[in-house]
């Protein structure tokens, strides 16, 4: 069995009197997709802005590709290869689809303290980032700016961001959302295609995308993973059914 | 070269534009010709204080951060030349480049603790910074304290001799185009870009790997230095340093004029600080006109006007010259 | 010793002072996210008003009570005005409205009151002094302030505590979008701590005059002392914007009495004399410097 890519280990985190976060322990493994699910305020965000570095946790450790990660950054958990995407579609509205990809990948091109030449005609900068945009299948919308953008179109663009590093690590926080049906397929066409080439952390509350493309699933309740193994044992373990996909997928 | 140039007359920005560049160009002749020494003077002014501007302009503008506190480096700046002019150091070789380092020396040490900060907070700590110098020269016997301090004129031997309207006029034009270039240049390289990032949505850039709070503080220092090369040019051309250079209101002051030029572009701040001083230039007498000794109180004026900018006209002064073409 | 607990008392009358002027502007940054710069022109049309009211009426005590609702009244139409247009947009906006805001009340004051600044006179029944403690006389009048000043405190405290205003007050600091969906008529919400914050304002104005003057500006550098100190008490926080004046009093007033003669020491009589007013100063900014440091939302601020 491969080491896993990245761990939790007894991860706690809690708000006043509200344990958030009780003493979670998950991995991923590479190249698998391992999908985190859970009613409503089962803590499924506070977990992962903890593993990106947003939030610190009271106790517990995180490791990601060998290394202790917990205290470090956000922007140097990136730099190893965590990469994340947003719930809420966080783009750069006011620049064109090409810009938001090229800045992506400055973020890894080394430090940006150069102050003179022109970022526009940066080969560097212009070649990857039309690559990563054909990637996606955004590459007849290059020049558009980004707030022009369909919401199925600015997740993709999203994506793309998240996927310009090559990172090892994908987390996806509900990529789905807000997607019409013919969009999410799309997008579930596409992350399948990935699949293998990197790992992901998905969080999705549609049902139908979790069991096409988890290789194993995590079930957060009340900030506890109550449950974590393929998707045929999730279907099958009672207590999942009993707490959680009992009214959602029976 | 000849040919971009009258292409870009046809548009009301490059018209515009290069019509500025001409007055500029014109005005010592045309101030001579007139004899309006003044309108030299308050055109070295404005010269001045749109370097400050684009200064502020490059973190204000591009970078998203209301620094309420730019004109302490007109303070800094200013002092420098005047307490080493004060001690016997003469010569401008020496005296700019210090004044312009502590001035980006300032700027570090307020933006590493400043930048910490978010939103208000930020807005209120650059403010405080800020007074802290003003009141710090204040306290400073030997220099004037509150009163200020007769300066001579930096030094550059065989080069300029600023005591020379004329000259100076056209060393602080020269060194405002350096800025501008600069500025141009800044805003569309790779540096310029995560700035502009930052001030999108500071998370994703973080989320992204940026090292946020790194990139803010060096953009924080490159416009106190700026600022601090306006702060040498205020004190050479009234030969006199005072606290009153970085009152808080000069701060407010800079602000208007980035805002009602036209934030995060170009020459937005160079608009805002001819439309500045031309209004106060312009309601004295119009409101003299009005009723004899009205013109005196023309920031009754002024100051609703300032509400009505911020509430009505996004984009400045720049925003009327059309849309920019990338 | 008797000098000191003197001393003591006057950093505690500036910090209440401090505090009714910090007190309102907590408020409007905690409920309405809003920068008011032109806070400390309400500060200076107290003072103005009252001075005008005395000189009608031909006793202090009327003359102030007088200008408090007629501070309130200016307060609410501000906010009708301008304030209320402002609660949506960003600082920056909100920076360069109310900074017009000053130069517009500056101006109207010069040209309604004249330049030279004016003197409001200690009341004839406050004009004695009262003895703190057997053999240790302290002016009556500054003796008022600090009591005024911790009963308007105490009112605040119980306000924001224990009243249905104070519950919406605090609801609001910690999350503005909550009180609009309770189906609180938000704008009259607003108008009234507007107004609430302009009647502290006013009155830390008037209090004020007989123990400074009444002059164009005043408000301006007492404004800044004030952001000062509800950053250091953490924005939207009465009690951070108590604790903090009372902690900003004592340096500024303790610096001021003590440091003169701590430089005499070392430096002469006359750079030691100029120096302290800046240092004391100069500290208080330090202090900040060092709170946002440690806390950068500030002592009793919202975590984020």
């Amino acid at each position: 069995m491969t080491e896993p890519l990245l761990t939790t280990r007894r991860l706690v985190k809690r708000f006043g009197g509200l344990l958030a976060t009780d003493s979670v322990s998950i991995d991923v493994r590479p190249g698998e997709i391992h999908a985190l699910i859970g009613p409503n305020g089962a803590g499924k965000t506070t977990l992962v802005s903890q593993i990106t570095g947003n939030l610190a946790p009271d106790s517990g450790a995180i490791h990601f590709a060998g290394r202790d990660i917990t205290r470090l950054p956000t922007h140097a958990r990136v730099q190893l290869g965590l990469a994340r995407s947003f719930q809420i579609t966080s783009v750069f509205r006011e620049f064109t689809a090409i810009q938001n990809v090229a800045i992506a990948i400055l973020a890894h091109a080394g430090h940006s303290f150069r102050f003179l030449g022109d970022v526009r005609k940066d080969r560097a900068l212009r070649d990857p980032a039309w690559h990563g945009l054909a990637a996606v299948g955004l590459d007849q919308r290059g020049g558009v700016l980004a707030s022009a953008l369909s919401h199925g179109e600015q997740r993709q663009l999203e994506i793309a961001m998240a996927l310009a590093g090559d990172p090892k690590l994908l987390l996806l926080d509900e990529p789905m959302a807000g997607m019409g049906a013919e969009e999410s397929q799309a997008m579930i066409g596409f992350l399948r295609a990935l699949k293998g080439k990197r790992a992901m952390l998905l969080i999705e509350h549609d049902m139908d995308a979790v069991f096409q493309l988890a290789d194993r699933i995590t079930v957060l309740v009340y900030g506890r993973a109550i449950a974590s193994g393929t998707p045929e044992e999730i279907r099958a373990n009672p207590e999942v059914r009993q707490a959680y996909l009992g009214e959602e997928v029976a | 070269m000849m040919g971009s140039l009258l292409a870009s007359l046809r548009t009301p920005r490059g018209f515009v534009t290069v019509m500025l560049l001409l007055v500029f160009v014109v005005l010592p002749a045309l101030t001579e010709a007139f004899d309006e020494r003044y309108l030299l003077s308050v055109g070295t002014r404005i010269v001045i204080w749109s370097i400050a501007a684009v200064s502020l302009n490059m973190i204000l503008g591009y970078g998203g951060l209301v620094s309420f506190g730019h004109a302490v480096f007109f303070g800094i700046g200013g002092y420098a030349v005047g307490i080493l002019s004060a001690s016997g150091v003469q010569s401008g070789w020496l005296q700019w480049p210090v004044a312009i380092a502590a001035s980006a020396l300032w700027a570090a040490i307020v933006g590493a603790l400043s930048l910490r900060t978010r939103g208000v907070y930020f807005i209120m700590i650059t403010l405080a910074f800020a007074q802290l110098v003003y009141y710090v020269s204040a306290g400073l016997a030997a220099y004037g304290g509150d009163d200020g301090l007769n300066i001579s004129r930096s030094r550059f031997p065989d080069l300029i001799d600023l005591r020379d309207k004329a000259s100076f006029y056209w060393l602080c034009l020269f060194l405002l185009c350096a800025t501008l270039w600069f500025c141009s240049r800044f805003a569309n390289s790779r540096f310029g870009a995560v700035l502009r990032g930052t001030k999108s949505n500071e998370l994703r850039m973080t989320a992204l790997g940026f090292p946020v709070f790194r990139y803010r503080l060096v953009g924080f220092v490159i416009a106190g230095a700026f600022g601090g090369l306006a702060g040498v040019l205020l004190a050479n051309e009234g030969a006199y340093i005072s606290p009153a250079m970085m009152s808080w209101v000069k701060s407010g002051d800079l602000i208007v004029m980035v805002v009602l030029g036209g934030m995060g572009t170009l020459f937005g701040p160079i608009y805002g600080a001819i439309a500045f001083f031309a209004l106060e230039e312009s309601l004295k007498p119009l409101m003299d006109l009005g009723h004899k000794g009205w013109g005196e109180y023309w920031q009754i004026v002024f100051g609703p006007m300032l509400v009505l900018v911020a509430l009505y006209a996004k984009g400045g002064i720049d925003s009327l010259l059309g849309r920019h073409h990338d | 010793m008797d000098y000191l607990l003197i001393q003591m008392l006057n950093g505690v009358q500036l910090g209440l002072l401090m505090f009714l002027l910090a007190a309102g502007l907590t408020l409007t940054f905690g409920i309405m996210d809003l920068v008011n710069l032109a806070h400390g022109s309400l500060y200076m049309m107290g003072a103005y008003l009252a001075w005008t009211l005395i000189g009608w009426t031909d006793s202090f005590v009327w003359g102030a009570l007088l200008a408090l609702p007629a501070t309130f009244l200016l307060g609410v139409i501000v906010e009708a005005v301008v304030m209320r247009r402002l609660y949506a947009r960003d600082h920056l906006d909100q920076v360069l409205a109310t900074f017009g805001l000053i130069l517009f009340f500056n101006e109207l004051v010069r040209a309604v009151w004249g330049p030279a600044g004016k003197s409001i006179a200690v009341p004839l029944f406050l004009s004695h002094t009262v003895e703190i403690l057997p053999g240790v006389p302290y002016p009556a009048y500054r003796f008022a302030i600090i009591v005024v000043g911790a009963l308007v405190a105490l009112f605040l405290a119980w306000l924001v505590a224990r009243t249905r205003l104070g519950m919406l007050i605090r609801a609001g600091a910690s999350n503005r979008r909550m009180i609009a969906a309770l189906g609180v008529n938000i704008e009259l919400l607003f108008s009234l701590v507007f107004g609430l914050g302009a009647v502290f304002a006013g009155l830390a104005g008037l209090m004020a005059a007989p123990i400074s003057s009444v002059k164009i500006g005043m408000g301006d550098d007492i404004l800044i002392l004030a952001f000062v100190i509800i950053v250091i008490g953490g924005i939207g926080s009465i009690k951070g914007a108590f604790v903090a004046a009372m902690v900003v009093g004592q340096i500024d007033i303790v610096g001021r009495a003590f440091l003169p003669d701590l430089l005499k020491t070392f430096m002469s009589t006359a750079t030691a004399s100029s120096a302290a007013p800046a240092i004391s100063q100069v500290l208080v900014y330090i202090v900040m410097a060092g709170v946002l440091v440690w806390r950068p939302t500030g002592l009793f601020g919202q975590r984020t």
